[in-house]
């Protein structure tokens, strides 16, 4: 269980973390999302006691991290790939960290085995490719066996058989009772790991909801139908009890109900169609638009193609995705 | 706790190992076992060894078949000290400086949250290795010296003078280590903070010698006198003016620096984020 009150992390004028408050629990896969620096890594800087927050605490099955007795018993953390020293052994990075927390040798080659380094155990980690050095990293967060585990990215630069890896290995130390903390930028891979979802954006806290509920909210499906007779095409509905939305450019969104139904519907009371079209807002279109307004390095100025699915997206969104196409925000850093 | 696991949702994990209580013993294992692990350890206290006994018994041997210039026999030992240590000065910046450049910091912190036990242990597995060492290089040197320089009108080593060439002298160039060790905790920055070091032994003595005036006389020797060079002149015996700190002052003197530096170290460790 992990608790952040409140938690603040200035860096001269820029506001990295803007005073988070949310647990991660025991028994689920976390993910913590947010656009690139949305200040996720800070975060879990923060969790660890490496960087000192200005305000707020964290606290580590009610401790801060500080207090820990045998901190890798407790948590163990993938930060990033290369927190290491190129020039000593895989086996020896282990052992150094095993010693500092009383941890039998034993288990240093244990942890080589459990994620498939046994072979290069002994070879400088110098030569490492991106894909090894990740998994040595979790070979480390797994040295003290803990409770709570904490992934930085855990996917990046491991090939398809990796990635499948670590999901199934994220999955399986959940189902064992423990805390897992996974951070991505990537939605589409928390949809297939993550139980309960964090979204963070420019520091602040977008969402604190389940997964199941996150898709509910924003995976809505509906039929768009577009008709030049409107008014006979709303009695129509209403006379069927069903409800109709009416969207921005004059279409209906009806959701609920089959496009074959609507179809039948219409032929029945003779009303023309311009358009009668399923459609699903896909997780990745949700999260860009409850996030677009605070991503903070935007690839180009001109604004993106009309939304292709839904627009009206959830709650949070009309709060935070106000005007999220309009430019020229001041380098304040403060945001508005 | 041990209970056995249940199949109640979010039923927390626990581990069949008890936890307790870490202290400095288990920080002073990893330490040596990173220390020993990497390459630059071997390279620079070997550097140290060859300089140290290389050049002393290079010396020694030259000193031994000329006739006697009244130079304590123990003090040929100076020119492997003074350069052996700087590959010295260069393993105490690396201990500290190489965790920052290659983020391995982080890891050792999130392993033992106290930042000022992590600073410890390594202070203490470095001071004794280059303590140990050094040492141990300067007694064979003084060793040959006393062994080789030999004939009439040569004194024989005193016993003072026997243990400042050898646990003097060792002692001197571990404390430049240390030194070396805290400023590069400050600078956490291996080329930046090795310069540094490079300037506090080299340069007094170098700009003493450019000024030449009347007026920076006083300056002038006071920068002769607290220079490293002369320092460890002093400890062998030889020192390069009559006034100015003699015996083991110098040792003394190093040590208070080195504890400030240390503390100093020890207060931004504690203050900084990684």
């Amino acid at each position: 269980m992990i608790e952040l009150h409140g938690l603040t992390k200035r860096f001269g004028e820029k506001l990295a973390v803007d005073s988070l408050t949310f647990s991660v629990r025991p028994g689920m896969v976390t993910g913590f999302l947010g656009p690139n620096g949305a200040g996720k890594s800070t975060t879990m800087r923060l969790m660890l006691g490496l960087d000192r927050p200005t305000a707020g605490d964290v606290r580590i099955d009610g401790k801060h991290y500080q207090d820990l007795d045998e901190p890798l018993r407790y948590i163990g953390a993938l930060l990033e790939a290369q927190a290491r020293h190129p020039g000593r052994s895989a086996y020896n990075h282990l052992l150094c960290l095993a010693q500092s927390n009383r941890i039998p040798r034993a288990r240093v080659a244990e942890v080589l085995d459990l994620v498939g380094l046994q072979a290069v155990a002994k070879k400088r980690t110098k030569g490492f490719s991106l894909g090894m050095g990740q998994r040595l990293g979790i070979a480390a967060a797994l040295l003290g066996d803990p409770t709570i585990l904490m992934f930085d990215e855990p996917v990046n630069g491991l090939d398809p058989e990796g990635i499948h890896w670590i999901r199934n290995l994220m999955k399986r130390l959940a189902a064992e009772g423990r805390t897992v903390f996974v951070s991505s930028h990537l939605m589409s891979e928390m949809a297939l790991t993550a139980d309960h979802l964090v979204v963070i954006g420019k520091g602040k806290l977008l969402a604190d909801t389940t997964m199941a509920e996150f898709i509910r909210q924003n995976s809505r499906s509906f039929v768009r139908v577009r008709t030049p007779q409107p008014e006979q095409l709303r009695d129509a509905l209403h006379g069927a009890g069903i409800t109709a939305v009416t969207a921005a450019d004059g279409s209906y969104e009806i959701s609920g109900v089959t496009a074959a139904r609507l179809g039948d519907l219409a032929a029945q009371h003779r009303i023309v169609l311009h358009e009668l079209s399923p459609q699903q807002a896909s997780l990745e279109e949700a999260f860009m638009q409850l996030t677009a307004e605070t991503v903070e390095y935007h690839a180009h100025e001109t604004p993106p193609p009309e939304p292709v699915a839904a627009e009206p997206v959830a709650e949070p969104a009309g709060a935070w995705g106000e005007n999220w196409q309009q430019r020229g925000r001041g380098r304040s850093g403060e945001g508005g | 706790m041990t209970t056995p696991y249940q199949a109640t949702p979010y039923q927390a994990y626990a581990s069949p190992i008890p936890v307790q209580s870490t202290g400095l013993g288990h920080a002073l294992r990893s330490e040596w076992t990173k220390i020993r692990t990497v390459r630059s350890t071997m390279w620079t206290l070997g550097v140290m060894l060859v300089l140290v006994i290389g050049i002393g018994l290079l010396v020694a041997s030259l000193v031994s078949s000329h006739t006697p210039t009244g130079t304590p026999v123990l003090a040929f030992g100076f020119f492997g000290v003074l350069l052996g240590s700087l590959p010295v000065i260069t393993l105490g910046v690396l201990v500290i400086s190489s965790e920052y450049s290659t983020g391995m910091i982080r890891t050792t912190l999130t392993a033992c949250p106290s930042r000022s036990r992590v600073l410890a242990a390594k202070a203490i597995v470095f001071a004794l290795i280059a303590f140990v060492l050094s040492t141990l290089a300067c007694l064979i040197v003084a060793g040959a010296d006393a062994g080789m320089i030999t004939g009439s009108g040569i004194p024989s080593p005193s016993g003072s003078q026997w243990l400042r060439a050898t646990v003097g002298a060792g002692l001197y160039v571990a404390l430049l280590g240390l030194l070396a060790l805290a400023v590069g905790a400050m600078l956490r920055h291996s080329a930046g903070a090795i310069t540094a070091m490079l300037g506090v032994v080299l340069l007094p003595l170098l700009l003493a010698l450019f000024m030449a005036t009347q007026s920076l006389a006083t300056v002038r020797t006071k920068l002769i006198e607290y220079s490293v060079p002369n320092a460890i002149a002093t400890l062998y015996g030889i020192p390069m003016l009559s006034t100015g700190p003699q015996g083991w002052t110098p040792l003394w003197i190093l040590a208070g620096v080195t504890a400030v530096a240390l503390a100093g170290a020890l207060f931004v460790i504690n203050k900084r984020d990684v």
